[in-house]
């Protein structure tokens, strides 16, 4: 009984995670950069959200569109200022860049919202059959998990069949190539990150409600930790972040039960450096064939 | 395009190696001042008696978190300290007060700076700092320069250790975790406990490791220790299920306010309604933004200072703070406001006149604090021992409508 509460913790905690990690995956997948920021956007539309319910007495379900809202415009004027002129430089530029931006967004939190952390409370309003919540599943945690998978069925189809999304992968096979197939690349990109930052107020919604505290360096740790589980289950693969983020949910709790409340980072990074050495590519992450 | 950027560049890499020259300057200056200043004090030591009538304008300097995660609690302090001083002033007694309050966000590093800017203003005593990491800091730092430091709310006992300038106005974490075993072992003997902490920080392990010594000296049963650290504060599920699963009855939280405000929620979404203890950190979890303060509903805690106590400075101080800041004042703010009354009292009693030097005024209160009592709105007759650790009695609270209430 304990070890299925300590796993249900898990599962929330690791669905979380899961939803942040889709953003990750979506936007290294198709731009092949890694947005730093992503966390910090997470915490921008938790933010919005909160204002929207709290200041603006906005029901749930609108306070969730706008901070959808908000965070792809953010999202699109992030790529149009920070990233866009770096197109052609070095990945390391980028990834430099995206750090700056992470930092640039936290700060700027800090000044307009203030450093007091808030107390966020919950959008989810929905109840639970009594066998459900025995066992200890918080409607947030159903929430998330449902609305994680419907995400990954939707992005995954999308990026499939959707003329929008076969320029996405072609984008992301060759952007020369593209471009010369008659591409629009920087407007493809472009769509990503607004895709992407619409993915991450959701996650920062469901993040402060199932932990309701809400200051400028919520998004932080749990970016980094999503940022893991999008590697753990190989990156740029869709189902491999929701894969990823479940099982990295897991092994924390777990080893907080079982090891050590205070060597439960530590676990979850050893395990991710373990997967590494024997899948380099991560759980579900393609093979990469060198040529020559 | 790229010239100019390397201009830019080019004047912005000067600009750093000027910068860097001056500092290198001010700092050499600075040093060569206080050489000269620790001579001098030496030979007022040995010369000069501070004589007869205290008086004048002194500069009185306060840190503490005024943003981030502790900023209740500096927020709180400095109002407090602000309520004394205008009462003081407006008195119009010998001894009047120039108040300078410097934000340091809990943070070791800042803290030390606005220390420094504090010095560099002419600082002649400092209330500070707020809380416990930054003070262990500071007060290194103010003991080499002989400034005197009273701290309203830094409970560990690394902030007075070995340094002979450093008081504290709030009992120390020794005390608070003996205090709180105590009380238990008083009104839940045959409770079973659990203890959730948080083992990075020197202010919640303090607190937990006296608290379990004592608890066995008494015969408590602590059924579960859980922790957490800065990196893991936003999620208990775990060891709140385990306390729950341990059969824990009553959970004592050393911690702050934020991940107890947390835990409480995390406690109620399971269903789990234990005994909820907590100390001085707790005091602030009922003016978080948007928590809901149902779920502190009957949440214990130990406190030296109640704002519904019938005496009439208590009445008067909330009627001020209430007017003034809009919310009813918890501990902190009265550990700020006793603060500058002890300061006042000690500066009389040794007869210090503005004029003297920071390290003057630093040596002859160290000298009268050991012999003063104060009653303040934390206790009557408090008393200092040389190691300044403070005397004065704790007592319990519990949350009742939002408010606290004597149990």
């Amino acid at each position: 009984m304990e070890f299925i509460s300590y796993l249900i913790s898990g599962v929330t905690l690791g669905s979380v995670y899961a939803i942040i990690a889709l953003g990750y995956t979506m936007v290294y997948g198709i731009a092949k950069m890694l947005n730093f920021a992503h966390g910090d956007v997470i915490m921008v539309g938790g933010y919005v959200c909160y204002i929207a319910l709290n200041s603006l007495g906005l029901p749930a379900l609108v306070a969730v569109l706008v901070a959808m809202a908000a965070c792809t415009l953010l999202g699109i004027l992030i790529e149009g200022l920070a990233y866009k002129p770096l197109r052609q430089a070095a990945s390391l530029a980028v990834l430099i860049t995206a750090i700056g931006v992470s930092y640039f967004l936290q700060n700027a939190a800090q000044l307009i919202w203030g450093a007091n952390p808030k107390s966020f409370s919950s959008v989810v309003h929905f109840e639970l059959p009594e066998k459900i919540t025995e066992l200890g599943f918080s409607s947030e945690a159903i929430a998330t998990i449902l609305l994680c998978v419907i995400i990954m069925v939707a992005l995954t189809l999308f990026v499939a069949h959707s003329k929008t999304g076969k320029a996405m992968r072609a984008c992301s096979e060759d952007k020369g190539a593209a471009q010369l197939m008659g591409i629009n690349v920087n407007r493809t990109i472009s769509t990503t990150f607004a895709i992407g930052s619409a993915l991450a107020a959701i996650a920062g919604v469901l993040l402060c409600s199932t932990y309701p505290v809400l200051q400028p360096t919520t998004g932080s740790m749990p970016g980094i930790k999503a940022f893991t589980a999008a590697v753990f289950g190989g990156i740029g693969s869709i189902p491999g972040a929701f894969i990823g983020g479940l099982l990295l949910g897991i092994i924390e709790s777990l080893s907080k039960a079982y090891i050590s409340s205070s060597l439960a980072n530590t676990i979850v990074f050893a395990v991710l450096i373990l997967v590494l050495l024997i899948k380099p590519t991560g759980l579900l992450g393609k093979p990469i064939r060198e040529k020559v | 395009m790229k010239k100019i950027i390397a201009i830019l560049l080019a004047v912005c890499l000067m600009a750093a190696l000027v910068a860097c020259g001056e500092t290198t300057t001010t700092t050499e200056t600075t040093e060569a001042t206080e050489a000269t200043e620790t001579t001098e004090t030496a030979e007022a030591t040995e010369t000069a008696e501070p004589a007869g009538e205290a008086g004048g304008t002194f500069k009185l300097g306060f840190i503490g978190p005024l943003t981030g995660g502790a900023a209740i609690y500096g927020t709180a302090a400095m109002n407090g300290a602000q309520i004394a001083v205008d009462e003081i002033n407006a008195e119009g007694g010998a001894i009047q007060f120039e108040f300078n309050p410097q934000d340091d966000a809990h943070v070791a590093e800042t803290s030390v700076n606005a220390y420094n800017t504090l010095k560099d203003w002419g600082v002649q005593a400092i209330v500070g700092t707020v809380t416990t990491s930054p003070c262990i800091a500071v007060s290194a730092e103010a003991y080499s320069d002989r400034v005197f430091m009273l701290t309203p709310s830094a409970s560990s006992t690394d902030v007075i250790a070995d340094k002979d300038n450093m008081f504290q106005v709030c009992f120390t974490d020794p005390n608070q975790g003996i205090a709180s075993a105590d009380y238990m072992a008083e009104n839940f003997a045959d409770k079973a406990i659990a203890v959730i902490y948080k083992n990075d920080d020197a202010y919640s392990q303090g607190i937990r490791d006296t608290f379990v010594a004592e608890a066995d000296a008494k015969g408590l049963s602590v059924v579960y220790e859980g922790t957490f650290t800065e990196d893991t504060q936003t999620d208990f599920s775990v060891q709140v299920a385990a306390a729950q699963s341990a059969g824990a009855e009553l959970v004592f939280l050393p911690i702050y306010y934020t991940p107890a405000s947390v835990i409480l929620k995390q406690a109620n979404d399971i269903g789990y309604a234990p005994v909820f203890f907590g100390v001085d950190g707790m005091d602030g979890i009922l003016s978080v933004e948007g928590f809901d303060t149902s779920l502190a509903e009957g949440v214990m805690l130990l406190t030296p200072f109640a704002a519904d106590a019938a005496d009439e400075r208590t009445q008067s101080f909330v009627a001020k703070y209430q007017e003034a800041y809009g919310e009813i004042p918890n501990q902190f703010a009265a550990d700020g406001y006793d603060a500058v009354y002890i300061i006042c009292e000690a500066l009389q009693e040794a007869g210090c006149t503005a004029d003297m030097s920071a390290a003057d005024i630093c040596e002859a209160l160290i000298a009268v604090m050991p012999t003063i009592s104060v009653d303040g709105l934390t206790g009557k007759g408090m008393t200092w021992a040389a190691s300044g650790e403070v005397a004065k009695a704790p007592m319990a609270v519990v949350i009742k409508n939002g408010e606290y209430v004597l149990p």
